[in-house]
């Protein structure tokens, strides 16, 4: 997949950006309290400062925090899948699903550590459009 | 600030009435309410109207142009699946800040089958995760399994509670037994919620006329009048997890709290409990919001048997929203409903013996949405 353009690709989140072909997730930490948030923000949840986020490049390593196996979704999306919420090493938390893994509810998945990649994606409306998106592996894998 | 009291209070028997308008589901809990009361329309100072499938919809005009068009002010409400706790908030609001004695609250919900959630534009199902609702409340179940070790079983028997109770409810949309083996063998939805463990998405409705103390004294309605103890709302207050995955306990916890406050009791002094069992997964993790029970205590309460029908602290005796079914609009006044017959000693074969206090929870959210939350504290007059 290194080879991908991603930049005849759209982004299918608005915190996923490019760095010329180069992929990542945008983020904004609270230079107050020191919360690192998913996505741009002016003003922080946590402690309510303003004008006190700085924008961020989020970590792309991290540890799977919980999980759940999705086996009915909606139409024409594929399944089983491993749906998982991952504590990222700057402090930030993030949704995505989990690939390369056996989806199997009673594998040890929790504090897995994993990577983010980023790949092609389909989504079930695309429309015709070409997206990508970031994607969890395990981290031997990566 | 004087006390208020529910003085009419019903619902229509929950299911599928495709052919029959939300209006009109609305219009026949209002008469229904208002028979309970042994008042009219007429007697009304102003309606809370609470649906969320049409929320722009006026709903309560329309439902007034059914049952009299009184001129009365109306305020249709919309908050997710608290969308009839908060127009029955709103109601009591208005009573307690003295402007109005006698208000009627209604909660309506016509439903299609089928997976809730997702949201507007492309779709990230599958890509990035899943939006669906019983996803999103695996997740925290198995979060309570991360912490504290709890099974697929313990999550799988308050369905089997819950449907239990449901046989006992001729307003429940299923009254069907579901042993653990039927709950645990039914198809697989989200780790670790079946399909038996997902509430059901019906049509219903429910209405309750609210009424000051003095001009409940003054009507001489003390012999149906239900006290309102606590009525407190909350959203989500900020966790650092929440907006990768959803959190009804951070709010379920601050309104608690401050039902327990306004009421002067704790938890130990409540006799029976409606609270939103949205999902199997999410009525353990209530038991220890509303402190039933410690944290990580509530597989072993379940397991105990205390909160079916008979134990120390029934829970959803009415079936749940996991049986009796989910319109999600009428939830929140179908689950003060539940409570109040109880605390009228007219719930029949589901009766909790001596109930004098009740309280009913719900919560509604979506991804990345927050939580809204009601909950109130009834007393038997």
């Amino acid at each position: 997949m290194t080879t991908e353009k991603f930049s005849a690709l759209e982004p299918l989140v608005h915190y996923l950006k490019l760095e010329g072909e180069r992929p990542y997730l945008c983020g904004s930490r609270c230079q107050s309290c020191g919360h690192t948030f998913v996505g741009e923000r002016q003003v922080c949840a946590n402690c309510t400062s303003r004008d006190r986020m700085i924008s961020v490049q989020l970590a792309e390593t991290g540890r799977l925090y919980d999980f759940t196996v999705v086996y009915r979704s909606f139409p024409g999306v594929k399944t089983p899948f491993v749906d998982a919420i991952v504590d990222l090493d700057d402090g930030s938390h993030l949704k995505g699903t989990l690939l390369n893994v056996d989806p199997d509810p009673n594998a040890d998945l929790y504090d897995l550590p994993v990577t983010v990649v980023y790949r092609e994606a389909h989504p079930v409306n695309a429309d015709g459009k070409q997206y990508f998106s970031y994607f969890f592996v395990p981290a031997a894998e990566a | 600030m004087s006390d208020v009291y529910i003085v009419g209070i019903d619902m229509i028997k929950f299911g599928r009435y495709p052919d029959r308008t939300v209006p009109s589901l609305a219009a026949e809990a209002a008469l229904l309410a208002l028979d309970d009361a042994g008042l009219g329309i007429k007697d009304m100072q102003a309606l809370f109207c609470g649906n969320l499938g049409q929320a722009s919809g006026m709903v309560g005009q329309r439902m007034l142009t059914e049952i009299g068009q009184t001129g009365i002010p109306v305020t249709n409400v919309a908050n997710a699946c608290a969308t009839g706790a908060t127009a029955f908030r709103d109601a009591w609001m208005a009573i307690k800040a003295g402007v109005y004695d006698t208000v009627l609250a209604v909660g309506v919900e016509q439903m299609g089958k089928g997976l809730l959630g997702g949201g507007a534009g492309v779709s990230t199902e599958g890509i990035i995760g899943s939006g669906t609702m019983p996803a999103m409340f695996a997740h925290i179940g198995m979060e309570h399994t991360r912490k504290y070790g709890t099974t697929f079983a313990q999550f799988a028997q308050v369905a089997v509670k819950n449907h239990f109770h449901s046989t006992m409810n001729p307003k429940s949309m299923y009254r069907v037994e579901t042993p653990i083996e039927t709950v645990m063998n039914s198809e697989m939805i989200a780790y670790p919620n079946t399909k038996l463990m997902c509430s059901v998405n019906v049509d219903g409705s429910a209405a309750a006329v609210l009424m000051s103390a003095k001009k409940m004294r003054e009507l001489g309605l003390s012999d149906r009048a239900v006290r309102i103890r606590a009525s407190e709302m909350s959203s989500n207050p900020f966790e650092e997890r929440q907006l990768a995955m959803p959190d009804f306990s951070g709010a379920t916890r601050v309104a608690a709290r401050n039902a327990y406050e306004q009421a002067g009791i704790g938890p130990e002094d409540i006799h029976l409990i409606e609270l939103h069992d949205c999902f199997a997964t999410a009525e353990l993790v209530h038991y220890e919001n509303l402190g039933i029970c410690a944290a990580g205590d509530a597989g072993a309460l379940i397991d105990s048997g205390a909160t079916q029908l008979g134990g120390r602290i029934p829970v959803n005796v009415s079936g749940g929203l996991l049986s009796k079914g989910h319109p999600l609009g009428a939830t929140g006044i179908a689950n003060l409903y539940e409570v109040a017959t109880h605390l009228r000693g007219n719930a029949g074969q589901r009766q909790v013996n001596g109930a004098r206090l009740g309280l009913t929870h719900v919560v509604g959210g979506g991804p990345g949405m927050g939580t809204a939350c009601a909950i109130h504290i009834l007393e038997k007059v």
